[in-house]
């Protein structure tokens, strides 16, 4: 019986002592006609040994391309000991640190990671993370209405050039209360918002702007300007960053001299395997005056009894658990390991390694733009100022040559056609730390012969 | 001896770095308008003295793998560590989520499995993986509801009803989604009123929001009837699956009559609790709200796996996640259904039952007041501790604080609200029998201890990294956020 440790002696005395024959017995309060024998559908047991060959093949089904893909998720070289530690028993199998005396380890890796996420933001306080940077714009809007008391609109501005997924995600999260999020357009030359697209906003309720910097193209917006608009027209800020490049960019703590509200976005690139998709760590900063309006855990330092350091989960008036239905959100937990690896990675690269990754992610990128643009035939879409990701216009539809670069075990970047089609035949590439030049020059090779094939196969000279 | 570890701040020096995982220096030409000006403040420390510090934290902590961990509610089971390590192969730890799904057919296929195995545990028609936690199930079931109500030009309905019994995110989600809550209450037996059922439901009910076997430790035995009343309202059902766990393979949600579930895999399906999360929420609807279901849904076309989205479910409520949830917790339930199997299913209601049952028995007979005395226990059950507190002033924290000192987690306190002073205790299917005795003879260890001396109760923990911590000065002198000496 994997995992049930019973013997049938225990059985037998188990059941003994209830006072009842079989363990059936103890179903007896279930309606008899609800009550199945099989489970059909379920395949029977297999060993360790078997699931792990199993696992293993499905594994080597699928490879490992060499990336090229950012759009919201990052790979970044995850330092060994991340993982190691994360997964020591007593940090993957707690749960919310509830009993606080017996989960200081957690707790404090909460403070720490809320005291590391304040810094890099440059807000005063953290939260102990959401689930992912999708979920964490959704409630950054949702806390946005709760903490602008002048405004009534729940009226929210969000720029196209925030991760398209996010907006939808905000979208059917805020639905049920009633949030207006408008997009604002932006310039399809440079690839940002233009701040005077605002200005038609003038003098009417808006509850916040949000700023997603760099944005989703891997632009840099001029977020000063935006945040002042903003200052200046009682909106507040809602940020969303990446948090690996504010090692070098100004923090949205900083924005238009009044700086951010809110500061939000995914801290997956910290120390968190790409993995599909999940699971990441979302993170919200605000400034001290919103805290009580904030979602999720917050773990806070205090004393013990006989005046000792300890910390607690505080401003629990706030969730669910307290507040039932007049809680600042539904949320239940954080992403507690997540959380942890996230905060060794940052413990591990400290300013200066982290200052390097970003510098390296910048330098990678444009190296591989570079390579492209100018053996490839392909342009960059945008000439401004970016991070670590670029726009690059094909003369083609992008899921052909994606499909073909995948087969030549490069997976190419994302087609932009579903959520930007006024930009042509558009891919997203991007290149961090982990690519080396060799990388880049396999890219550029592979790419060249893609569309060089594929326009000597239609009888075009490449 | 005690030691407090320090803030990893405090162990931080100017120019010291664990160098070894700094990529070399790189010239960035990012325009100086766009430039920090002053570098975050992030702990500068070796990589020996990084890997010290957060083994020293772990080793603060109580956890499934250390102690024996019975919080009610929570299903804290052995998490099999084959459900961790064959998750995190490299291949499924570097795939993108935006990469083609031709090279991901694998952990499609693994992700479509699950799927389905899911839907033969729960007797619904479909599910969707991609709820994050099991809240966000739950936002997911009542939103689905919600546009079930629409697509009907049913715009009325705007009432959930939830029992007083119920999980504090249920009523929280039913507000996020925009819905206004009646909460009705149970009764002295555990069960649903169904007068104040009855009394609830109205032409603005949306539906309702159970938990069966319930929070009180008790299978809600008219949820024949109850389903019935609601559906004959005009609303829909909704299965919160905290609970899965006591009744999996031996009932089926679907069979029950319920619209749409979430399950927590983090819980029945023993993916780590992590110290607060990932969880997972998959949800599942029958075929009402299947047109609902979130996206994205993974779909099979001949031998080949796919992510269907919106523009495959054009009535879905959208998308939940950045990407497609939480594709590493899914991975680690995967192969948790994979080893345990159809028999091992069942062994999981049947075991997690027999424990409660017995602890329940055990302490019984030691003298504790059971809440629901004449009831079977689910995989939970709920005693009070309202005598000891008349009798000796201790409550249900000061059993709880002095479990602690006696090497168990307590379970859950003050919840569900309804019962004074109780402790809502999950043995869960994965503990011995003598580890179950061990818990038995603490608590009555510690019942000796309140007659005795009902001061020291008061005063425990003693033997943890701290004693019981100012909960009010926390919150009024906050600190969150470390701040360098003179900042």
């Amino acid at each position: 019986m994997p995992y049930i440790p019973h013997t049938d002696e225990d059985i037998g005395a188990m059941l003994e002592r209830i006072g009842i024959r079989d363990i059936d017995e103890l179903f007896d309060e279930i309606p008899k006609e609800l009550r199945i024998d099989s489970l059909p559908g379920v395949p029977a047991a297999l060993t360790e040994m078997e699931v792990a060959r199993l696992m293993s093949e499905r594994a080597a089904q699928d490879g490992r391309p060499l990336n090229f893909i950012g759009a919201g998720a990052y790979e970044h070289h995850i330092p060994a000991p991340v993982w190691a530690i994360t997964t020591r028993g007593e940090f993957y199998s707690a749960y919310t640190p509830y009993q606080a005396e017996a989960s200081q380890g957690t707790l404090q890796v909460m403070y720490e990671f809320q005291s590391m996420i304040a810094s890099l933001t440059a807000m005063d306080v953290s939260n102990a993370s959401l689930y992912d940077g999708a979920s964490a714009l959704a409630e950054a809007c949702l806390m946005a209405v709760r903490a602008h008391r002048r405004s009534k609109s729940a009226h929210i501005l969000v720029p196209v050039t925030v991760n398209p997924a996010w907006r939808r995600v905000a979208r059917v999260i805020t639905e049920g209360q009633g949030l207006v999020l408008e997009e604002l357009p932006y310039c399809t030359e440079q690839g940002t918002t233009i701040p005077q697209v605002l200005e038609r906003y003038a003098g009417q309720d808006i509850t916040a702007l949000v700023i997603q910097q760099p944005n989703f193209f891997g632009q840099l917006e001029d977020a000063d300007a935006l945040a002042r608009w903003a200052r200046a027209n009682g909106a507040q800020v809602i940020a969303v960053t990446n948090p690996v490049s504010l090692a070098l960019l100004t923090p949205p703590g900083e924005w238009g001299e009044g700086g951010a509200d809110i500061a939000c976005g995914e801290a997956q690139p910290f120390g968190v395997p790409l993995s599909s998709g999940g699971p990441y760590v979302g993170f919200m900063a605000t400034r001290l005056e919103h805290v009580r309006q904030m979602p999720g855990r917050i773990a806070g330092r205090t004393v013990d009894l006989e005046g000792r350091t300890g910390f607690t989960l505080t401003l629990q008036a706030r969730e669910q658990h307290i507040r039932r239905g007049k809680a600042t959100s539904n949320i239940c937990t954080n992403q507690g390991l997540l959380m942890t690896a996230a905060t060794i990675y940052l413990s591990l690269l400290g300013p200066a390694g982290l200052a390097r990754v970003a510098g390296a992610c910048v330098a990678r990128t444009r190296e591989l733009v570079e390579a492209l643009t100018t053996r490839c035939g392909v342009r960059a879409a945008f000439p401004g100022p970016r991070f670590h990701e670029a726009v690059l216009l094909l003369d083609r539809p992008v899921v052909p040559v994606l499909e073909s670069l995948a087969a030549a075990g490069i997976a190419g970047g994302y087609d932009l056609a579903r959520d930007f089609p006024e930009l042509g035949h558009a891919l997203l590439v991007c290149a961090t730390e982990t690519r080396t030049s060799a990388d880049i020059e396999t890219y550029a090779r592979t790419l060249h012969r893609t569309l060089g094939r594929a326009a000597a196969a239609a009888g075009v000279r490449p | 001896m005690k030691r407090i570890e320090p803030v990893i701040f405090d162990l931080s020096r100017s120019g010291r770095g664990a160098t070894a995982q700094h990529p070399p220096a790189a010239e960035t030409a990012i325009p100086a308008q766009f430039r920090r000006r002053r570098p975050p403040v992030l702990p500068e420390v070796s990589e020996l003295q990084a890997v010290r510090h957060y083994t020293r934290l772990s080793q603060l902590n109580y956890s499934i793998d250390t102690q024996f961990y019975p919080l009610g509610s929570c299903t804290m089971k052995y998490n099999p560590r084959a459900c961790n390590s064959l998750a995190m192969l490299p291949e499924f730890l570097g795939r993108h989520p935006l990469a083609p799904a031709a090279t991901g057919q694998g952990m499609l296929a693994c992700l479509f499995e699950l799927q389905e195995m899911l839907k033969a545990v729960t007797g619904m028609a479909a599910v969707s993986l991609t709820p994050m936690a099991g809240a966000q199930g739950e936002f997911t079931g009542v939103a689905m509801i919600r546009a079930f109500h629409r697509a009907h030009g049913d715009l009325a309905r705007n009432e959930i009803i939830v029992p007083d019994a119920a999980h504090g995110t249920n009523p929280a989600t039913a507000s996020m989604c925009g819905m206004k809550i009646r909460e009705i209450a149970s009764l002295a037996n555990g069960d649903v009123d169904l007068a104040a059922l009855d009394a609830a439901l109205s032409p603005a009910t949306a539906g309702i929001m159970l938990t069966n076997p319930s929070t009180l430790g008790v299978f809600e035995r008219r949820i024949t009837e109850i389903e019935r009343k609601v559906h004959a309202a005009g609303g829909l059902v909704y299965y919160d699956g905290a609970n899965l766990n006591a009744i999996l393979g031996k009932v089926r949600p679907g069979d029950m009559g319920f619209d749409v579930i979430h399950t927590n895999l983090h819980k029945t399906f023993s993916t780590p609790h992590g110290g607060g999360g990932p969880g997972s929420g998959a949800v599942g609807v029958g075929e009402r709200l299947l047109p609902f279901l979130p996206v994205p849904v993974v779909g099979r076309d001949g031998d080949r796996y796919r992510w269907l989205d919106e523009r495959d479910l054009p009535q879905s409520i959208g998308q939940l996640s950045g990407f497609m949830g939480n594709t590493g917790v899914l991975l680690r339930a995967y192969v948790y259904m994979r080893i345990l199997g159809a028999a091992g299913m069942r062994r999981v209601g049947e075991f997690s039952t027999l424990n409660a049952n017995y602890l329940l028995q055990r302490l019984r007979e030691a003298g504790f007041d059971a809440a629901y005395p004449e009831r079977r226990a689910s995989h939970e059950f709920i005693i009070t501790l309202r005598r000891q507190t008349r009798e000796q002033g201790v409550t249900a924290m000061d059993f709880a604080k002095r479990l602690l000192d006696y090497g168990y987690h307590a379970p859950t306190t003050y919840f569900p609200l309804l019962v004074p002073e109780c402790l809502l205790i999950e043995p869960t299917e994965t503990e011995t029998r003598e580890e179950l005795d061990g818990f038995v003879d603490a608590l009555v260890a510690i019942q000796r201890e309140a007659e005795a001396d009902a001061a020291m109760l008061k005063g425990a923990p003693y033997t943890l990294p701290v004693r019981r911590l100012d909960d009010v000065r926390a919150a009024k002198q906050l600190d969150v956020a470390w701040k360098p000496a003179g900042a």
